[in-house]
């Protein structure tokens, strides 16, 4: 796998890891999906939901990818 | 066009609000309580004689010209000093004056040498024009007696030349050094006939103190501190007001020309940013405009292996539109994109991302600031509702409690900084959050009231520790919650910032800072009167950049220090039009005036003005243009005016990146480090050849006003515009003041701005528009943009970017005084003279475990690579701290730098890399390889 799809795990994570600090549980993994269809390019977000259908994204939080099954 | 000569009143205008009648030869005058008898002459139109006064410093009232006389007082006051009354009956010309005034002057002139004629100054000297004002006619006192016409000259600084024998001791450029610029850098030594100015110790001016801004030169009224400029091409004879292109400050110029040669740079006493002063940068490193390494042709080239070819600009047009069309045609719309340049106009910014929008039909397109200030832009807008700083500069004359932030004022905005120091020696209070000691912290007549030196990367820790004091020890400001923001927000909040792990004293071992230092702090900022926080990148850069900015703007809220003057958030802004270039629809995600590209009402405003159908997913941000490119979807740029491989993070993914595509486009003034990479050279154009916009940290919009033809052919504008066209898409502008309508028909926060305005108001604070027609100075006064003020939970998060036993040590980066980011411009000037190298400030412990003197070569390796500079031991970074500035491609400072990146908008994280530091001998391989390529990589074939 590819350093630089691994930073879209990274990226996606540090997202999660700041909506879920805010506090209201159920509201993360909607603001984490909502900042990453503000702030990514399409093809950002379709590399890691191919990354997640293969399998390759194990290091993605929970949050993060309670968000990108949001995305789908 | 003439010169543009501004009037000297004598004295500063005073800001009294009462007024004051007298009469002044017979004339009945009103001016402001305070104003100097002086001064109000000069309103009515009556220049009363004098040499020691001028009106950017306060009267000294020593050389005994502007005596007057005055009904009923006895004597002759000095006009200068002497205030006015109501009723005073004033006379500036009598016998009696007259005759004293011929005396002062003769003794003058007799210790001065007689040789007008070929004086540099001739014509703009204030000592002849006074002989002359007094109606001197002779001298009795020869040159026989003690004089000091052959004392000798000081020509040490490259910019401007020191000539005792011409000096009248008036001392103006004592004041102005200390009053001005705030460096004490000079004195007068010695006492009565044999005093004379002298920077610090009898020193030669480049060895002292001495920053180079210039004042000392401004105010002096004889040729004895004269620019080098005016020595070696003559007194200009017309000029224009300009705006500065290096920093954020966005200082006013009068350019002063002779023809198409610029003379020199005067800083524009009318100028709102700088109010008459200036800095070397932008006063005297401007050589690189006509510097002999500027490319002035264009030129393309098949593979980056092969030497340059010139060709003509139709050719390399059209080249450019076919290498664009056919990677599209191949790889998708999507594989193209663009970078704007934050030192280009608003006016270029804006049509960059617009050829990009319109002709690309993509998103892809983002500028420099998303390594710089993108979190100050999403932060602001989340807590405000607008991405932007709420004051502007001259609220620091209110101020009371100064917090300064991750930034180092006195190098990066040197003009803002001698204003902050103005207030602080009048004793505002300081607070620096840095983990080096600035020069703020102890300069002269300054000492911080606390230096909180936390470690790099613990930005968001210190902040919470500082709103927990003001939250439990009851130091907020809860009226103005109520009333200002969203209560449940602050609640939340509050709650969070109370908890037990956020006091200073849980967080001493995070931030490295004594808790009683913290609340000290806090407690000032809470209570102190107006507290204004000033931050700068060491905020921003880093993996919680937008989360510091939050907390920062939680701070301001919760003590209540948004909306008048003298408080608020202030981003220093790091380039000339860094601002601008975010207002003017850099980002991939947004439209000018940050309309969110998905908002369909704003892009089918644009759309129908432009008459296309936009995008509505935001583009790639630069890391994921690079990171795309070497997935291979990612296949042509175009940049302009900036350096990203010098200036972005990991130089090595940078340099993958670019590699990868199949047309890389440069449009800059020198082959900079990218363009060893490019495919494409189109020249750019200097802000001396060009008409536009610049917008500096306080939201103004000043003009730049070409003076010069450009010695490329056209200006940047003209380029893009020509490369759209080339691609089939129409734009037909003849000047930018079109570009500016089109911005203010289609942007809501810059409707009421032309350059017909900005003419007539010499400049202008966006928001304009019908409620504010002459702009916004101060934001949210009344209410915030968004409403109701919204505190966000900022949790500390720390930092992937860990030390450990093989990368023991912090490395955070800075810039310094003389130079400007990548250096491209300023290192093609005299500013050469005070940083010829980039070194390595490292601690006297860790320099001694290392075995490293001073001077020595050091290898400086972390996770992303290695490079090597030279050691520079000192007790202004902490022990496990290192720092070094990223001015010169040797050192490649960014090789070392990785690419973690602030949460919310890839910000790169470049005040933390973990590193370790140890003795070398000389440049690393990776240097002297990379040197070798650069240089072959820059052959231009010789033209048959
Ligand atoms: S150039 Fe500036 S710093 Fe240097 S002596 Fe003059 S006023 Fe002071
Ligand atoms: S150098 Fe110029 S400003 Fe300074 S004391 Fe002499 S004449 Fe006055
Ligand atoms: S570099 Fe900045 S502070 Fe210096 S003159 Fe230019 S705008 Fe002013
Ligand atoms: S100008 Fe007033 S004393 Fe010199």
């Amino acid at each position: 796998m590819s350093q630089t799809r691994e930073t879209l795990i990274t990226m996606a994570n540090q997202i999660a890891t700041f909506f879920q600090s805010q506090g209201a549980p159920d509201l993360a993994a909607r603001d984490t999906a909502q900042h990453i269809k503000d702030f990514w390019a399409p093809r950002m977000r379709r590399d890691l939901l191919d990354m997640i259908a293969a399998g390759e994204a194990q290091r993605l939080s929970p949050i993060a990818s309670d968000a990108m099954h949001r995305l789908k | 066009m003439s010169l543009i000569t501004e009037k000297d009143f004598g004295t500063p205008a005073s800001v009294a609000t009462e007024t004051v009648t007298l009469t002044i030869d017979g004339q009945a005058v009103t001016v402001p309580a305070g104003a100097s008898i002086m001064r109000a002459a000069g309103q009515m139109g009556t220049q009363i004689p004098k040499l020691c006064a001028t009106d950017m410093l306060d009267a000294f009232g020593s050389c005994r010209l502007c005596l007057v006389e005055i009904e009923g007082r006895a004597g002759t006051p000095a006009s200068c000093t002497t205030p006015v009354a109501n009723g005073m009956v004033v006379a500036t010309q009598t016998p009696k004056l007259a005759k004293l005034r011929k005396g002062v002057m003769e003794l003058y002139i007799s210790d001065h040498p007689l040789d007008c004629l070929t004086c540099a100054a001739n014509g703009d000297c204030e000592l002849q024009d006074m002989a002359g004002a007094v109606g001197l006619r002779e001298v009795r006192y020869g040159y026989q007696g003690h004089n000091h016409l052959n004392a000798a000259t000081d020509a040490s600084n490259p910019y401007f030349t020191y000539d005792p024998a011409k000096c009248i001791v008036c001392s103006r450029c004592v004041r102005a050094c200390e009053d001005v610029q705030g460096t004490f850098a000079l004195t007068i030594a010695g006492r009565g006939f044999g005093s004379r100015v002298s920077p610090g110790q009898s020193e030669l001016f480049l060895g002292s103190e001495c920053v180079s801004c210039g004042a000392c030169v401004q105010a002096c009224p004889t040729a004895t501190l004269t620019e080098t400029k005016v020595i070696e091409i003559g007194q200009p004879e017309h000029s224009a007001i300009t705006t500065c292109a290096y920093c954020g400050v966005g200082c006013t110029f009068k350019a002063e020309m002779r023809g198409e040669e610029l003379v020199r740079m005067v800083p524009y006493k009318d100028g709102k940013a700088n109010r008459g002063h200036s800095c070397v940068k932008g006063r005297f490193a401007w050589g690189y405009a006509t510097h002999r390494e500027r490319v002035l042709e264009p030129m393309i080239r098949a593979s980056t292996d092969d030497p340059w070819t010139v060709v003509s600009w139709d050719e390399a047009i059209s080249h450019t539109a076919s290498e664009f069309r056919r990677i599209q045609a191949k790889y998708g719309k999507d594989s193209v994109g663009g970078i704007t340049s934050s030192r280009c106009t608003n006016e270029e910014t804006f049509l960059v991302q617009k050829l990009i929008r319109a002709a690309f039909h993509n998103n892809n397109v983002d500028t420099c600031a998303r390594v710089c200030h993108s979190p100050t832009g999403y932060g602001l807008k989340t807590t405000f509702g607008a991405s932007a700083g709420t004051q502007d500069f001259d609220s620091v004359e209110h101020c009371d409690v100064m917090l300064v932030m991750g930034a180092n004022p006195t190098d990066a905005h040197p003009v803002f900084a001698s204003r902050m120091k103005k207030r602080l020696r009048q004793g505002a209070k300081l607070i620096v959050i840095d983990p080096r000691r600035i020069d703020l912290v102890r300069s002269a007549h300054i000492r911080a009231d606390h230096h909180l030196a936390l470690k790099p990367g613990t930005n968001v820790a210190m902040l919470d520790a500082i709103a927990h004091v003001i939250v439990t020890e009851g130091l907020v400001n809860e009226t103005y919650v109520r009333e200002r923001c969203d209560l449940e927000d602050f609640q939340h909040w509050a709650a969070f910032v109370a908890r037990p792990e956020n006091s200073p004293e849980a967080l001493e071992a995070v931030t490295g800072v004594a808790a009683q230092s913290v609340r000290a702090a806090a407690r000032l900022y809470a209570t102190g009167g107006n507290a204004a926080i000033y931050y700068g990148l060491g905020v921003t850069e880093h993996s919680q950049g937008s989360t510091t900015v939050m907390a920062i703007a939680n701070l301001a809220m919760a003590t209540g220090n948004i909306g008048r003057p003298g408080v608020g958030v202030n981003p220093l802004r790091g380039q000339n039009n860094v601002q601008g270039a975010c207002d003017m629809g850099s980002f991939p995600h947004e439209l000018s005036g940050y309309r969110h590209i998905s908002d369909e009402g704003a892009r089918n405003l644009f759309g129908a003005d432009w008459g296309v159908t936009l995008d509505a997913d935001p583009g790639l941000r630069i890391p994921n243009m690079l990171d795309a490119a070497i997935e291979g979807e990612f296949k042509g740029i175009y940049i302009q005016g900036e350096d990203i491989l010098q200036s972005d993070p990991n130089t090595k993914h940078v340099a993958a990146g670019l590699a990868a595509m199949e047309c890389v486009v440069v449009q800059d003034l020198f082959l900079n480090e990218t363009a060893n990479l490019a495919h494409v050279f189109l020249p750019g154009s200097t802000f001396l050849e060009k008409d536009g916009t610049f917008t500096n940290a306080e939201r103004r919009i000043q003009r730049v006003r070409r003076v010069m033809s450009p010695r490329n052919g056209y200006a940047d504008w003209e380029v893009t515009q020509m490369l759209a066209r080339a691609l089939g898409y129409p734009m037909d502008y003849q000047h930018p003041s079109q570009i500016m309508d089109e911005i203010a028909r289609l942007t809501p926060s810059f409707a009421g701005v032309s350059y017909d305005r900005l003419d007539a108001l010499g400049s202008i604070q966006w928001p304009c528009n019908e409620t504010a027609p002459e702009g916004t100075p101060l934001m949210h006064m009344e209410r915030f943009v968004r409403g109701l003020g919204r505190f966000v939970v900022t949790e500390y998060v720390p930092t992937d970017e860990k030390v450990g036993p093989r990368f023991p040590l912090l490395l955070t980066t800075g810039r310094i005084l003389s130079q400007y980011n990548v250096g491209a411009q300023t290192r093609r000037t005299e500013n050469a003279a005070w940083h010829e190298e980039d070194l390595l400030e490292i601690h006297p412990h860790d320099a001694e475990e290392r075995g490293v003197k001073s001077g020595d070569w050091v290898k400086l390796a972390s996770r992303a690579g290695e490079t090597a500079l030279r050691a520079k031991i000192t007790d202004r970074v902490a022990p496990g701290v290192v720092y070094t500035t990223f001015h010169h491609p040797l050192t490649q400072a960014n090789v070392i730098t990785t690419d973690f990146s602030d949460w919310a908008t890839n910000c790169p994280e470049y005040k933390v890399t973990a590193v370790q530091v140890s003795r070398g001998n000389g440049p690393v391989d990776w240097q002297i390889s990379y040197a070798e390529k650069a240089s072959r990589s820059r052959r231009i074939e010789a033209t048959s």
